[in-house]
Parts: structure tokens; sequence; C-alpha cells
């Protein structure tokens, strides 16, 4: 990976000129590429990455997030997951296709404050998103802390092909869920979650400077020695 | 009448014709907003903060198929020398339009289908050329926002004073002077997306005024990228690494 370029931008400059493949956050012009948020651009042999440093969760099909009840009808749960609009999980989804809402209570299953684990399950521009909880590890959260992080920085938690989450998991000893809205869920002892809590505050404060995987090797490993 | 322009060509605050007023900008300064910014020119104080994209309100504004743009330029009761109606005048509502519509082809709306994004710029202390300088502030804070733009906006004015072609005009040279002309200018790709004038020039005078009102959104420009740069990456050089 050493022809990978990092460079700083903000949005309007010229990331570089020439025929790229680029994922999100750019604008092609003719054959320039320019940044449209400010974050760190990668800049490849035929491709470009802009990671962003701010702005909110944007839902994408497919996305595992982290949600809030905030509120219920008799066809399911509204949810919410920190974007702009709030998620809509169908009670059919949870109960089985058979749900009658004349039969079945909504609150034995989730109730208001109830945060839960969910897939985006529809999502386009002319609704508001739909949840669904059918699939491994999705669901209700019965324990854990959670914390908050800036969403454009959940691709920097989990790290290439898992490596910082690993990194963090093993370093810390507690087990982390993390939803691409910036929720993280964290399952564990008092002492591994406070561990966990500052390596993700030491990636969210950083998450642009060169040498991070080892700033947070160095964080769960000083931790360890200072017991 | 004073003279606005001496002998030696300098202005009543000393600036050369081609000269800005000193300006400080400051991005993220308040913890409530998505984004914000602060913006010192010369005497004007100005905040910017902006909400969003958030849920529209009333629902019949809404854009199936974009965001929309309000905006709110204020004047604080004590951002003038004599105590302002802090109602909204209407030159404030003309001003809030015309920074709505400097800003919102810098934005790309279409990712925000059915959104809406409040821009808030309060004038705390107020000098001439508080339009420019409330739409410079504002797009640093649409940046902070982290809401997806084509380009920075960088905003000035020109104008004439005492027979001369002048940049970045103050309150005196706004009343005194022949012309104010604000512009604004997305400096990457080279859009003007504000432009307002009053006053009479020549043609040849409007030309010389035009090119230094853009040529000073180019040195804003500079500033704004600075001042992003060193809110978000700790350094106030833009920085090409080789990466792992």
């Amino acid at each position: 990976m050493s022809e990978i370029k990092r460079k700083y931008v903000i949005p309007g400059e010229l990331i570089a000129q020439g025929s790229y493949g680029i994922r999100g956050n750019m604008l092609k012009i003719g054959d320039k590429i320019y940044a449209t948020r400010i974050g760190m651009a990668e800049v490849g042999t035929d491709t470009i990455r802009l990671i962003s440093l701010n702005g909110s969760y944007m839902p994408r099909l497919d996305d595992i997030v982290v949600g809030k009840v905030i509120n219920f009808n008799a066809f399911g749960w509204q949810v919410d997951i920190k974007s702009w609009f709030p998620a809509f999980l169908p009670a059919a989804n949870v109960m089985g296709r058979d749900y009658s809402s004349a039969r079945d209570s909504l609150a034995s299953q989730l109730t208001l404050g109830d945060q839960l684990l969910a897939a985006i399950a529809g999502y386009d521009r002319t609704r508001d998103p739909m949840l669904s909880i059918s699939g491994p590890g999705l669901g209700k959260i019965a324990e854990g802390n959670t914390v908050k992080v800036s969403p454009s920085k959940v691709p920097r938690i989990i790290g290439k092909k898992g490596a910082m989450i690993n990194a963090i998991e093993s370093g810390s000893g507690c087990r982390l869920s993390i939803g691409q809205n910036g929720i993280i869920v964290m399952v564990g002892s008092a002492e591994s979650v406070s561990k966990a809590t500052s390596a993700i505050n030491l990636i969210e404060s950083e998450a642009h400077s060169p040498g991070l995987t080892q700033k947070v090797h160095d964080i769960l490993s000083l931790g360890d020695k200072s017991e | 009448m004073t003279n606005l322009i001496d002998s030696a060509g300098l202005r009543n605050d000393g600036r050369k014709f081609n000269e800005l007023r000193p300006i400080k900008l400051e991005v993220g300064i308040l913890k409530n907003a998505d984004g914000s910014a602060y913006i010192e020119m010369g005497k004007n104080k100005i905040i910017a903060a902006v909400y969003g994209p958030k849920e529209v309100h009333p629902r019949h504004l809404v854009r199936p198929d974009r965001a929309i743009v309000k905006c709110r330029y204020h004047m604080a009761s004590f951002s003038t020398d004599t105590r302002k109606n802090p109602a909204p005048s209407r030159r404030e509502t003309e001003i809030s339009k015309i920074i709505r519509q400097s800003l919102e082809p810098a934005l790309i709306l279409e990712d925000y289908p059915r959104t809406a994004i409040h821009i808030w710029v309060e004038v705390l202390q107020s000098d001439g050329g508080s339009r420019c300088a409330g739409v410079t502030a504002a797009s640093l804070a649409l940046a902070d926002a982290g809401i997806n733009m084509r380009d920075i906006v960088a905003s000035c004015a020109a104008g004439k004073v005492d027979g001369k072609v002048v940049l970045d005009l103050d309150n005196i040279e706004d009343m005194e002077g022949e012309t104010d002309m604000p512009v604004a200018l997305m400096p990457n790709i080279g859009e003007v997306t504000l432009f307002q004038m009053d006053g009479i020039v020549s043609p040849a005078e409007f030309k010389e005024a035009f090119e230094l009102a853009l040529s000073g959104c180019q040195d804003l420009y500079k500033l704004q990228k600075q001042a992003l740069f060193t809110k978000y990456f700790g350094t106030d050089k833009p920085q090409v690494q080789e990466g792992e």
C-alpha cells in the first residue's frame, strides 16, 4: 500500500486529476476530483477515498445501527437512530407475519427507551428508514454501556478489516457492537468498559493523525501495566 | 465632509486602496450548533451557526428531492451606536435572503432530500460590509457542520470612495462614498454567487472594482482555509503525507 497518498482537504479543494474511481464525499467535474467535505483524502493508484471528519449519519441499506425506541403505534416502533429522520421498526418483523394488533402487545417485546441493534432494511430518498432485527446478533440490547462518536469516524474505529476493533476488544477485554450511526455498545466489566471508552475517545479526537493504531495499542497496554 | 482618502492615498483607517481590514476567523465556537464560525472583519463581529440537516417544519415546505435552506441575518440591539430595534427590519430580511442565495449554489442540497438546513447569522457589532462577513462566516459554519459542499464561499465588497476604486469598504466609506459593490465568490470553481451594487461607476471603474473584489475574495479564502485547517488538522498549512 506504499503508493497511497494522504492529503487533508476542505470542501472545494482539488484532490486529484485523472480517471479515478471515487467513493463518496467527492465531486467529479471533467477529470478533476474535488472534495465536498472536510477530511482526509486517500489517493490510491486508481481509486480515491475521502474519510470525512464531521457530519451527521446518512442511513444506508444494510447498515447496522444502534437505536432507541422513542414511540410506538399499532403497527410498530419509532426508533431514534441519530439521523435526521426517525426509523420505523414494523411489528411484523419482531412478532412474525401473523402479528395482529388486537391480539399481541407491542410492549411485551420493546418499550420506550429500549436500545436495540438493528439493520436498515429499507431506505431511499423518498421514505423514512425501515429497520429489521431479524439477523444474527440483532435485537434488543439487554445490557452494556454506550458511547457516542461522530458517525464519520466509525470506519476509523473499525479499522482496516476490523483491525482496530479487534485490538480494542482484545486489549480491554470487553465486547463491542458498533452502529454505523456512531453509537457503540460495550459489554464487559466496569474496568474493561472504561478502558475501551478511553481508546474510543482517543480515536475520536485524533482520527486524522498518523500512527493512530500505535497510539491505541499504547493506551490499551499502558492500562494493563498500571493495574 | 471629511476627506476619505488623504494625499498619500491612504484611507480613513490607514489602509491602502487594495487592502482588507484586519480579519480574524474561528471555526467551531458553539457546542450546541452542528457547525459554527466567528468572524472579526475590522469592527464587524459576527457569529454564524448552522443546524441540520433536520426535519422540515412546517411540513408543507418539504422538497422531496432536496434540502431547503433557511437563513436569518440579525443585528443585535447593541451592535450599533444607537440601540437597534431587535425586530427584523426590511434590511435584515433582504440580507437574510441574500446570504441564503449566495450560499445555496455552494451546497449539494440533492444529497439531503426532505430536510432543512438552518443558518443563523448574528451580528454582535456592526461595521460596513456585514453581509459579506456574514457569508464568509456562514460558509465556514456549513463546512464545520459536515454538509456536502461544492466549494467554500468567500465574500467581500469593493466600491468607489472619493473618486477612487477601493477594496472592503468600512461603515464611513459605505455611507459617504459613491459606490458599494458586495461580491461573493466560490474560489475553486470560479463562480460568483452574490453581486449587488449601488451608486454610479463608469464601465472601466466597474471592471476595476469587480476585479479588486474578486482578488479580495481569493485572499479571504486563504484565511478561511487556514481557519478550517487549524480547527481540524491542528496545523495552518495543507499537508501531504505518504501513506503507511
